[in-house]
């Protein structure tokens, strides 16, 4: 039995310890190990084939920004779901509105969202759609 | 406990480093990756806190969630012409006064030491660590006194999904 | 029991949120279903809905007291300011339907964040716990930052949304971080909590609670566009679609100042000498500021937001009095203060046409021979503005320096008169334009009054003259909320 709380979480922490030195521990022994050839064919993107054209760096577009809103939406949703089922056998049903009322909430704004196109990736723009 | 101490200046040292070189990188994709690391940290403060939830809000949530909305942000805005625009971030005379004005107040407050301040004593005595999760705790609290709050921030959440999608509807059209 | 936290009297204490929250939801969800770019039905069922939560509050005050557990207190000041910002809302969309008709704007969203605006505003009004009070300032703000961007094509539009955003965003994290150290110091989060704390014996050390108190000072005072944090106000005013400037010069900032009156006078009362020439300053600052700017405007919505700097500080020299007349002052003349100036927008939002063309002072020359009840409106707005009796502003500023003079603020009501006599000169410039001068481009191309305009003209007319010359109508329930709030 843990008789600290540093000890209850001491397996994490070897574990993250274990992660990181194997982590670091193979990239040091491929740096040591491998052989380092350095020219401009080997810096190339593709080593062999298909010659690069133009900046790898383009600018994604605003569809990804709403779909990245529309997850955190749900992640912080999903978030509130972990304390509520500790206690769900507790409070029973007044937990279980709360949380439903909760949920609408967020599914109206998902549903709002959805309606609204902006999860649509097929070229239309949003403003075609609605005509 | 050392190893708690070794392990509160690790995640601290975590925090600041990651935290200088977020605004110190000319790249703005290598300032998320540093604050990343920043977050881990401050995580794993949460933690050492023995505050469990948010631990796992920090990590899923921030490092998960929000850091993916800030890389996405970030390939959204053209970089290159932004590096070759006046910058605001040369502000160098300002920052200091703030840094030295900081600085003068960690100062008093370290001078002064730990026992040169009240606080004022908490009702309750907080219940054992082990007796109860400190998610469960924190579950209570939040779905009975809190119940409000946290119903309210469901509507926080759709005012600003209703907001994204009225401005990134604009740079569609 | 379970059921404790949530009893029936406290659902009727949050009605009118609940009933804004709701039809705020439905607008949004119902706007891809009804396929239709551009109608007024939103803007009918908006004001259904701010009537619906004006009728909520009332009922909820007449079966006030505190609601979830402390988390709100429905008393007279709850309901005083929850009307106000209802009212302003109605305000806002009677002349918004012409408005966005004209620059072919979509109406559903601008009409759900309007009310979820109003809703986060009723909760900062009715909050007596610091975590509601930042959650309804986040809805509040967050709605205004994107109706001051609503329009999608105007540049200007798009930097006030932005300007707005980002300080707006950095205010309410100094806000947070008060907050914060309040918890972290006392120990609570309830503002009659904190106030039981801070005089009692066991009162935490002085530095912590003014720090605190600091920070939530500068939050605030940059919502209620007080000087120093006032830099935002011209140009988001100026950017943002009319009404919604209208809006934001009563509904927000009257939330904001009960927000500010609401912790400044129960919270941190006990500390009131330390915060006390804080606020002097201020305010003389915003006073001037405000006035000697709008002095050099030519722009009239930037003259007007900078006369909105300038009434924040008059506000604030009611709140540094830090006595319940003060209180009660500060309340009439926010109401009065929100009927006069949606009123002024709204003209200006009827002259400015498609595009808002015409925004300076000038165009509005000869707008007396073309629409005399356009022009006599705007003049009764401009005079209570400038504080002439027989309408709403003078009372408001009346009672304000009253209320000063009783808490010994010599110098600051002496210099207050002297700023509201240099203000009388850029608002007494209109009015001669408007009277004294032929028809120019704009007065010539404006068009007839339309019905929800008329209707946006003559209810902000009667209230600041109601209120200038019955006064005490809303004075005496303004006094007598005012002894509520502790």
């Amino acid at each position: 039995m843990p008789t600290s709380y540093t000890e209850l979480y001491f397996p994490v922490l070897v574990q993250a310890l274990i992660a990181m030195g194997l982590a670091g521990g193979l990239l040091t022994a491929s740096y040591i190990l491998g052989k380092r050839v350095r020219n401009r064919v080997k810096d190339m993107p593709y080593e062999s084939g298909i010659v690069p054209t133009g900046d790898a760096r383009q600018r994604f577009s605003v569809k990804f920004y709403l779909v990245a809103m529309l997850f955190i939406l749900f992640d912080i949703e999903a978030i509130f779901l972990y304390p509520w089922v500790v206690v769900y056998r507790e409070l029973k049903m007044f937990a279980f509105v709360e949380m439903l009322v909760f949920v609408i909430l967020i599914l109206s704004g998902f549903f709002y969202m959805w309606k609204k196109g902006a999860l649509d990736w097929s070229g239309t723009d949003l403003s075609r759609r609605r005509r | 406990m050392l190893i708690d101490t070794v392990l509160f200046y690790i995640f601290a040292a975590l925090v600041l480093g990651g935290g200088i070189l977020t605004i110190t990188r000319r790249n703005a994709v290598h300032s998320a990756m540093w604050l990343i690391v920043s977050l881990l940290g401050v995580a794993g403060l949460y933690l050492q806190q023995q505050a469990e939830f948010l631990f796992a809000v920090q990590i899923v949530l921030y490092v998960g969630g929000i850091m993916v909305l800030f890389l996405f942000v970030i390939m959204l805005v053209n970089l290159d012409q932004a590096a070759r625009e006046r910058q605001f971030n040369r502000h160098w005379f300002v920052a200091l006064v703030a840094v030295a004005a900081v600085g003068a107040e960690i100062g008093y407050f370290i001078y002064r030491g730990r026992t040169g301040f009240h606080i004022a004593e908490l009702g309750a005595p907080i219940a054992a660590p082990h007796a109860l999760g400190n998610t469960e705790m924190l579950a209570d609290t939040l779905f009975s006194e809190y119940l409000l709050p946290f119903e309210i921030a469901s509507l926080l959440l759709l005012v600003a999904v209703v907001g994204a999608v009225v401005m990134a509807k604009k740079r569609i059209q | 029991m379970p059921g404790n936290f949530a009893t029936a009297s406290d659902v009727i204490r949050f009605l009118p949120e609940i009933i804004l929250a709701v039809m705020g939801t439905l607008l949004m969800i119902l706007d891809p279903l009804l396929h239709r770019r551009s109608s007024n039905a939103f803007g009918h069922l908006s004001i259904l809905a701010l009537a619906g939560a004006l009728g909520g509050a009332i009922y909820a005050y007449l079966n006030g007291g505190p609601a979830f557990g402390g988390m709100l207190m429905v008393d007279g000041f709850a309901t005083f300011f929850g009307v106000l910002v209802i009212v302003a809302g109605i305000l806002t969309i009677l002349p918004s339907y012409r408005f966005l008709a004209r620059q072919g704007a979509e109406t559903s969203e601008y009409h759900a964040l309007l009310l979820f605006s109003v809703a986060g505003q009723c909760l900062m009004v009715a909050a007596n716990d610091l975590i509601m009070v930042f959650i309804g300032l986040e809805i509040s703000s967050i709605s205004s930052y994107i109706l001051a961007g609503y329009l999608r094509e105007d540049k200007r539009a798009n930097e006030a949304s932005l300007k707005y955003f980002l300080l707006g965003s950095f205010a309410t994290a100094f806000f947070l971080y008060g907050v914060a150290l309040i918890y972290g110091s006392t120990g609570t989060i309830n503002l009659a909590g904190v106030n039981v704390v801070l005089s009692g014996p066991g009162a935490p050390s002085l530095v912590f609670v003014g720090v605190a108190a600091a920070l939530m000072f500068v939050g605030l005072g940059f919502k209620v566009s007080a000087a120093p944090f006032q830099v935002w106000t011209p140009d988001v005013y100026q950017g943002a679609p009319t009404p919604i400037s209208a809006f934001l010069s009563a509904g927000p900032k009257a939330a904001a100042f009960a927000v500010f009156l609401r912790i400044f006078t129960t919270a941190f009362a006990p500390i009131g000498h330390g915060w006390e020439p804080l606020v002097w300053a201020s305010a003389l600052l915003s006073m001037t500021i405000g006035n000697f700017a709008a002095l050099q405007q030519s722009n009239i919505k930037r003259m007007l937001a900078y006369s909105s700097i300038a009434h924040a500080g008059y506000v604030l020299v009611a709140l540094t009095a830090r006595s319940e007349v003060g209180t009660a002052a500060a309340m009439f003349y926010l109401a009065a203060y929100a009927f006069m100036n949606i009123g002024a927008f709204a003209v200006v939002s009827h002259l400015s046409g498609k595009g808002e063309r015409y925004q300076n002072i000038e165009d509005f020359s000869g707008l007396a021979q073309k629409q005399p009840l356009a022009a006599a409106m705007f003049s009764i707005f401009l005079l209570s503005l400038i504080g002439v009796p027989l309408t709403g502003g003078f009372f408001g500023k009346f009672y304000i320096f009253k209320a000063a003079l009783e808490s010994h603020l010599v110098w600051l009501t002496v210099l207050g008169l002297l700023n509201s006599a240099v203000a009388a000169y850029y608002y007494l410039r209109i009015l001669v334009m408007m009277y004294m001068r032929e028809p120019a481009e704009a007065t010539e191309a404006v068009e007839p009054l339309s019905p929800g305009l008329r209707l946006a003209l003559i209810v902000p007319a009667i209230g600041t003259l109601f209120l200038g010359i019955f006064p005490n109508w809303v004075l005496d329930f303004a006094g007598k909320s005012s002894v509520l709030l502790k």
